[in-house]
């Protein structure tokens, strides 16, 4: 294809040739060009279907408020679907499809919908595909998925990278129009810190689009040279590409940079976008105005676009997007379209202005108080009927139709915050209204203040003000010479005249007949508008239909445009990617790992990881011979028990408390009694939250007078540390009591089996025999000749076991260390599946009894909570509901026939009863199987359970679809008495 | 008016003359039988079954804005039954079957959509507490299955399987769980109520309550005192506000919950489905846009908006199971205000007020209980005896320490 | 949100943890008290429209709990303290 439609002039590079193909159809244009800009210059019109009726379009705009020309973009995983050709930079091999059509733009079978709208009324899927009641789901539903959406997603990943970071200013310019470089300028050579942040990637905003002077020469030269000075202020930043988003609390935007969007893929290490924090002391919203069309009968052929689009194409692109052009206005501003595009040398047939007083101008037709009543092209404009003040109509000839109802300041972002919008008359337009976000002034056409004259001097003085209340001077610059029309509009919403669609929301296809039918059904509340007739709920988020329509439902009602008021505006401002929201937060990097002291060790043996919270322990370590995991955990139990076993306990929580009054802290964060615990020992301690619930277990040691050391569950760690905080500063403030968390700061491991001490007797250089070191001792040692190491006698898996700690980065060395100088006892490593074993053969609770809905009482550990004394969760521990009799008990669970399975998660019932809740008994919560006793066992919470040990039950998994006889037994399988941890 | 595809195509061929307001807008009256304020779904399926099922007149609901303007219309739309415990679980799955044959009771498409929910597991203790879920649901007369990876990999291969931080080992699912058009079912209960003679008073304030003697005489309202017998409050994000009225403090705070949607896709994602080691879930609307949420803000906050943080948050999740969502754009955000109980779970209940009732603290799962919680609102109103479903829901139960407690976090709300 | 922390200053809100109601410092004593008064102190709250005392934690900085006063409606913070010194003003001790 040829640029048929390129005219001279525009903000092109025509030495350089850019060539792009849309559905296969090659074509080319310049670097300075939009997608869409590049297709109109290419004489192309047609570049989208519209949701329901997949009638043809072109754009409507030349920016982000576009709703029809929507295209995928690019291909394979960088497939990017809903793209707006009006604001996708041009770059050399741009693949586009277009989209929402079958099997071709041109020739859509879905356009049937269209021949069919009289059935496709606003919300007439309420009132029907009811019958029959299976058909909803089975046929119905599936068409109208198929049928539905818009553009595609690849399934593949996103090959790009994305980033996200934090920005600091004292004045944040949202849009880098005259209003917005004027208040940068004035805050840049005071010295404040600004960002001017602009969605084009050219700064000037409408200045790049209008013909008219500023300070004697063009408008886009004015703002290159601003442009040219603020970069070189070190205290201002310049952020074209970027599209602030949304306005949070205390000055916090959101802003997405679209730093490699314009480049065929982003460059090595450079992310596709970068989402922005922006911390601002002041911000100035300075986003401009969008304009809005009039709604009349077929106003939504390829080739009818907003007046202001038409000359923007114009004189920014160089693209005259149609050879013969009409012009339909209610305002002044639409007539400057006309005069440009007469100056340009295209044809300009006719201005149909809708009042009677409308400015004429020389050399071209004029029709005053005139309305567009129809079009005619089926692919794009061909003609328009006009009806003139008189009655009489004509049809005129044209190709481009350029439409201005006025505009509507883009107060979006201030009112993010809900702050409603005000009307003002003499623009017909909402303005920003009180309360908006604190610290946000509002300049230029964003304000309503319509000329550049007054977008210059408002964005100037909304900076004096931003710096004079941030406690800073500014000098007023003067103030360059510009323009200063008054708005002049008779609001004209939609043409009465003609009985066909006239449309408001192009993409939804939301024409004037829904707003009508919503209205006779009473859906008039603007929420129920836009909910019924899906008004504004496009891509386009309404920027251009939105006040139409309510405009449409006042008058039907009778009611004003302010009394029919507004839905709400939220971020963001336009529609953002999932992958800048995310950064560089996905896949493996999702979250951080944290890795235990002997992950290097496990990982050179082949070592399989689990995930544990952010953590990776260690499950099990395979040998070479081992082909299954039982294999694996069979073992290292086995091993353990019959000589020793070494695992990694450091992600247990671990914190010092130290103080006079460290033993009264510990009673009242305690159930059970600490302040009498001697020094040199350990203590089980169970914690209980305020409502009487077990809140985290664990051992706390006490290795001083005034200083303990508690352990807390590996979950439990962050949690329990901000509670004894809680506890400490918020409670009882004038305890002497310290606390710090030493989770990371030790390596600790666990050695257990009857040859434990023996092996830490080579390592740890003090006595430890059991006279010297007694079951549940404590102390500080030193090992390996020296290095200080802490040492507990406690054993979580029922054997003669220790905790060693010593600082962390001794810990690969310890665990080298202990294998090496035990090797004669052949130590095993076990990983959590081992140790998971041999905690449930002793009966200790864990992950699934403390499962944050249990009690001291469930967990047969009622009589660890002491009521001589004050502690967090005693007196509602005592509530009726928690110490029913017939209330949970913590109870072991064996197969009656040891090759029977048990299944976490099952529940307990009654042999022969049947499977309703009325018979439920309780579940079981945890299940391994146990080399020792050579069958599957688990724990459970069974009604009752302390008066059904002995008895026979039911394991019923419904979901997996077992059925298994059991035998409720006493929790502590293994060497209930304890007689080999005292060993 | 009976809607109908008949009736439908009557109106296409007649130019659409023949529709009817679906509901009126009736001055108040100075005085009802029951007075239900709030608009929301909750409140209009009061309504609705008050005078459908339990056969009462001289109704009216009180709408401070706009009728379905509660948190009906502000949600991800899901519906299922997957709870654990025995004081929810016949509740939601009694709701569930109310759903299966709402559309037919009421005449209006609210497009219940069965498309199924999985909940994604990924480490083994989730798959433990799953197959706990799984099975509570089955003995309550729910559905449950449970799912393996292959199986989640046969239904959505592109997810991430092989890249992941927190690998997915298989699902819980529940086929009879989907999606439901929210705003319609405002509307449908609203239609049905009206055409059952309830007045619904749309931008009528409560400001206040008049009670003497320990009993309630009415309400103060925007538009004038009107007298009840009755007063059912439905207000659920505003519940604390509106029970002050009647000098009562409540085991509830309002927290802003954020949700999002993304721009029209054709068909990516047929159910609805939960990530399981990030705050994320998501659907896809008939539309084609995906509906998705996350945690709420976490704070205390009747803004209705939220802040960055757990957008950034609810993105990550997303991205994380879903890489290929990376170029899709979030087109919209919102922020509802929800009653975030002590336990995470409703209140149902009368009130130490004598004719004064309260359903509310409904957290962030008030729209999956719509169709229960106002058949067992009205069956409470109506018999001033608790519905068999919903008799757990009681005020005392944490003065008496039967908490219904799903996530195990006790009494802080924002952990729930 | 930024929250000004009394000692440190500026800090963005998601280096705070939230927790709620600053009247859970107003515990009562469980040796005295019984179930009625803890019912009332765990689980009933104002929960108002407006004006609001909170507690919040800073967890990814000098793990000081602080009262902030921020109203709920417009999310302004208008005060915040160290809920050390709140806890002692209010009689506090040990």
């Amino acid at each position: 294809m040829n640029q048929s439609h390129r005219i001279p002039g525009g903000q092109i590079d025509r030495t350089k040739v850019l060539r792009f193909t849309l559905d296969g159809v090659p074509y080319w244009g310049h670097p300075g060009d939009t997608l869409a800009s590049a297709l109109l210059a290419n004489g192309v019109r047609l570049m989208g279907r519209s949701f329901k009726y997949h009638r043809p379009r072109g754009p409507l705009s030349a920016g982000s408020e576009e709703p029809n020309a929507l295209v995928e973009l690019r291909s394979g995983g960088r497939q990017e679907p809903n793209t707006r050709a009006t604001v996708a930079e041009l770059l050399d091999g741009l693949e586009a499809k277009s989209q929402n059509r079958w099997p071709s733009l041109r020739f859509d079978a879905l356009a049937i919908n269209d021949r069919l709208n009289a059935f496709f009324a606003a919300g007439f899927y309420y009132k029907t595909f009811m019958w029959p009641k299976s058909f909803w789901e089975k046929l119905y539903e599936p068409i109208i998925r198929r049928a539905a959406g818009l553009g595609s997603v690849s399934r593949q990943e996103d090959p790009d990278g994305y980033d996200k970071g934090f920005l600091h200013c004292d004045l944040l310019v949202i849009g880098a129009g005259p209003a917005g470089l004027m208040a940068a300028l004035t805050a840049g050579r005071a010295g404040a810190r600004v960002i001017v942040a602009d969605e084009d990637f050219a700064f000037g905003g409408r200045l790049n689009a209008e013909s008219f002077a500023v300070a004697g020469g063009a408008g886009a030269d004015w703002s290159a040279g601003v442009v040219a000075e603020l970069a070189t202020l070190p205290n201002v930043r310049l952020m074209a590409r970027t599209t602030v988003l949304g306005a949070f609390d205390h000055g916090i935007y959101s802003a997405v940079e679209r730093v490699s969007d314009h480049v065929a893929v982003p460059a090595v290490g450079k992310p596709r976008q970068v989402l922005w924090r922006i911390y601002s002391g002041r911000a100035i919203l300075a986003g401009g105005a969008t304009e809005r069309p009039i709604a009349f009968e077929n106003n939504d052929r390829p080739g009818i676009m907003l007046a202001g689009a038409l000359r923007a194409y114009a004189n920014r692109w160089g693209v005259a997007v149609g050879e013969r052009v009409a012009v339909f206005v209610n305002n002044d501003d639409g007539l400057r379209t006309a005069s440009d595009l007469q100056a340009k040398g295209v044809d300009v047939v006719a201005v149909i202005d809708s009042r009677e007083g409308g400015e004429l101008l020389p050399g071209i037709r004029h029709l005053r108080g005139a309305e567009v009543i129809d079009t005619s092209g089926r692919l794009g404009l061909k003609a328009i009927t006009v009806r003139q003040s008189d009655g009489r109509t004509e049809e005129i000839r044209v190709d481009a139709l350029g439409v201005s109802g006025g505009w509507n300041p883009n107060v979006n972002i201030h009112s993010h915050h809900r702050s409603r919008p005000v009307w003002d008359n003499t623009i017909s337009a909402f303005v920003p209204g009180a309360d908006g976000p604190p610290g946000l002034l509002v300049a230029g056409a964003a304000a309503g203040v319509m000329s550049t004259h007054g977008a210059l001097r408002t964005g100037r003085d909304a900076a004096l003000a931003a710096l004079e209340s941030l406690g800073r001077k500014a000098a007023a610059i003067d103030l360059p010479e510009a323009e200063d029309a008054p708005v002049r509009i008779t609001p004209l919403w939609h043409v009465a005249h003609g009985k066909g669609r006239a449309w408001i929301d192009q993409q939804n296809d939301v024409t004037v007949k829904d707003i009508k039918l919503a209205q006779q059904e009473n859906f008039t509340s603007v929420e129920h508008l836009k909910r019924y007739t899906t008004l504004g709920m496009a891509t386009d988020q309404g920027k251009t239909g939105n006040v139409i329509g309510l405009a449409v439902m006042a008058e039907l009602t009778g009611r004003t445009i302010p009394e029919t008021g507004t839905t709400i505006y939220r971020p963001p401002y336009t529609p953002v990617a999932m992958g800048a929201l995310a950064g560089r937060s996905r896949g493996r990097e999702f979250k951080p790992y944290r890795l235990t002291p002997s992950h290097h060790w496990a990982a050179e043996q082949g070592a399989v990881f689990v995930e544990v919270g952010n953590w990776l322990r260690t499950q099990w370590v395979p040998r070479a011979d081992e082909t299954e995991w039982r294999q694996s955990v069979d073992r290292e139990v086995l091993a353990t028990r019959r000589s020793v076993g070494i695992c990694d306990v450091t992600t247990l929580g671990k914190i010092d408390i130290q103080g006079t009054d460290a033993g009264a802290f510990l009673d009242r964060v305690y159930a059970n009694t600490f302040s009498t615990l001697p020094v040199g020992k350990c203590r089980y301690g169970l914690m209980l939250r305020e409502d009487g619930i077990v809140f985290d277990d664990g051992t706390t040691a006490r290795m001083g007078e005034h200083e303990y050391v508690m352990t807390t569950t590996t979950a439990n760690a962050v949690t329990v540390f901000r509670h004894l905080e809680f506890c400490r500063q918020c409670l009882w403030p004038d305890l002497d009591v310290q606390l710090i968390s030493t989770t990371e700061a030790w390596a600790q491991f666990s050695v257990a089996g009857p040859n434990a001490r023996r092996l830490l007797a080579k390592i740890v250089d003090q006595d430890i025999s059991d006279a010297a070191f007694p079951y549940m001792g404590a102390g500080n040692v030193t090992v390996c000749g020296g290095l200080r190491a802490r040492l507990f006698r406690i054993s979580f898996s029922g054997e003669l076991a220790f905790e060693i700690a010593v600082p962390t980065r001794y810990g690969d060395a310890l665990l080298r260390e202990m294998l090496a100088r035990g090797a004669e006892f052949d130590p095993v490593v076990y990983g959590t599946e081992a140790l998971g074993v041999m905690r449930i053969e002793k009966g200790h609770v864990a992950g699934g009894e403390l499962n944050g809905q249990s009690t001291a009482l469930n967990m047969g550990l009622g009589k660890m909570v002491s009521r001589k004394k004050d502690s967090i969760g005693m007196v509602l521990s005592q509530r009726e509901g928690l110490t029913d009799p017939d209330g949970y008990r913590l109870v072991g669970v064996k197969p009656v026939d040891p090759l029977g399975k048990l299944t976490a998660g099952s529940h307990f019932l009654e042999i022969g009863a049947a499977s309703v809740v009325a018979n439920d008994g309780g579940w079981l919560t945890s299940k391994v199987y146990s080399p020792h006793i050579g069958s599957d066992i688990a724990l459970g919470y069974l009604k009752a359970g302390d008066r059904k040990i002995g008895s026979r039950m039911r394991a019923v998994n419904l979901v997996g679809g077992t059925d298994t006889e059991i035998e409720i037994v006493s929790p502590h399988f293994f060497d209930p008495d304890g007689e080999r941890l005292r060993g | 008016m009976r809607y109908s595809g008949f009736r439908v195509i009557a109106e296409a061929l007649t130019g659409h003359k023949g529709w009817k307001p679906v509901w009126r807008d009736p001055a108040p009256q100075a005085e009802y039988d029951y007075i239900i304020i709030g608009g929301g779904g909750h409140g209009l399926a009061t309504a609705y079954y008050l005078a459908k099922e339990f056969g009462q007149a001289r109704i009216a609901v009180l709408e401070k804005g706009y009728l379905g303007g509660g948190n009906v219309g502000r949600n991800t739309t899901i519906i299922r039954s997957n709870y654990l415990l025995d004081g929810n679980e016949p509740f939601y799955e009694f709701s569930l079957k109310l759903w299966e044959g709402l559309e037919q009771d009421f005449n209006y498409n609210a497009m219940v959509s069965q498309r199924g929910i999985i909940n994604l597991i990924h480490t083994d203790a989730q798959r433990d507490a799953a197959t706990r879920r799984g099975n509570a649901m089955i003995l309550n007369g729910a559905d449950a299955e449970l799912l393996s990876r292959d199986q989640v990999r046969a239904k959505y291969p592109w997810l991430n399987f092989d890249n992941s931080r927190f690998p997915i080992k298989g699902a819980l699912m529940q086929r009879r769980g989907g999606t439901v058009r929210h705003d319609a079912v405002a509307w449908g209960y609203a239609r049905g109520a009206d055409m059952r003679g309830v007045d619904l008073i749309q931008n009528c304030e409560v400001t206040g309550m008049r009670i003497e003697n320990g009993r309630i005489r009415g309400v103060e309202t925007s538009r004038g005192f009107i007298g009840a017998k009755k007063v059912g409050v439905a207000v659920a994000g505003s519940s604390s506000k509106v029970m002050a009225h009647a000098g009562m403090r409540l085991p509830i705070e309002s927290h802003v919950l954020q949700a999002f949607v993304s721009e029209g896709l054709k068909p990516l994602i047929d159910g609805v489905m939960t990530f399981g080691a990030g705050h994320f879930y998501v659907s896809q609307s008939d539309k084609g846009g995906l509906v998705f949420g996350g945690d709420i803000d976490g704070y205390n906050s009747y803004a209705q908006r939220g802040n960055l943080p757990v957008i950034e948050d609810v993105a990550e999740g997303g991205m994380a199971l879903m890489p290929a969502i990376g170029r899709v754009r979030l087109l919209r955000t919102w922020g509802g205000i929800m009653d975030m109980s002590m336990d995470g779970s409703p209140i149902i209940d009368r009130t130490e007020i004598e004719g004064l009732y309260f359903n509310g603290g409904w957290c962030y799962g008030g729209f999956k209980a719509t169709p229960a919680s106002g058949w067992c609102f009205a069956h409470l109103l109506a018999k001033d005896a608790p519905h068999e479903k919903a008799k757990a829901y009681r005020f005392d139960r944490f003065l008496k320490g039967l908490m219904i407690d799903e996530k195990g976090q006790g009494a802080t709300p924002n952990l729930h | 949100m930024i929250i000004h922390h009394p000692i440190l200053g500026p800090r963005d809100a998601q280096e705070f943890v939230y927790l709620g109601d600053a009247t859970l410092i107003d515990r009562p004593d469980g040796m005295n008290a019984g179930t009625e008064a803890f019912h009332d102190y765990a689980y009933n709250r104002d929960n108002p429209a407006g004006e609001h005392r909170e507690l919040w934690y800073h967890e990814q900085g000098d793990r000081s709990w602080l009262v902030v006063t921020r109203n709920t409606v417009t999310h302004e913070i208008t005060k915040v303290e160290l809920a050390r010194d709140v806890a002692r003003a209010k009689g506090r001790s040990k």
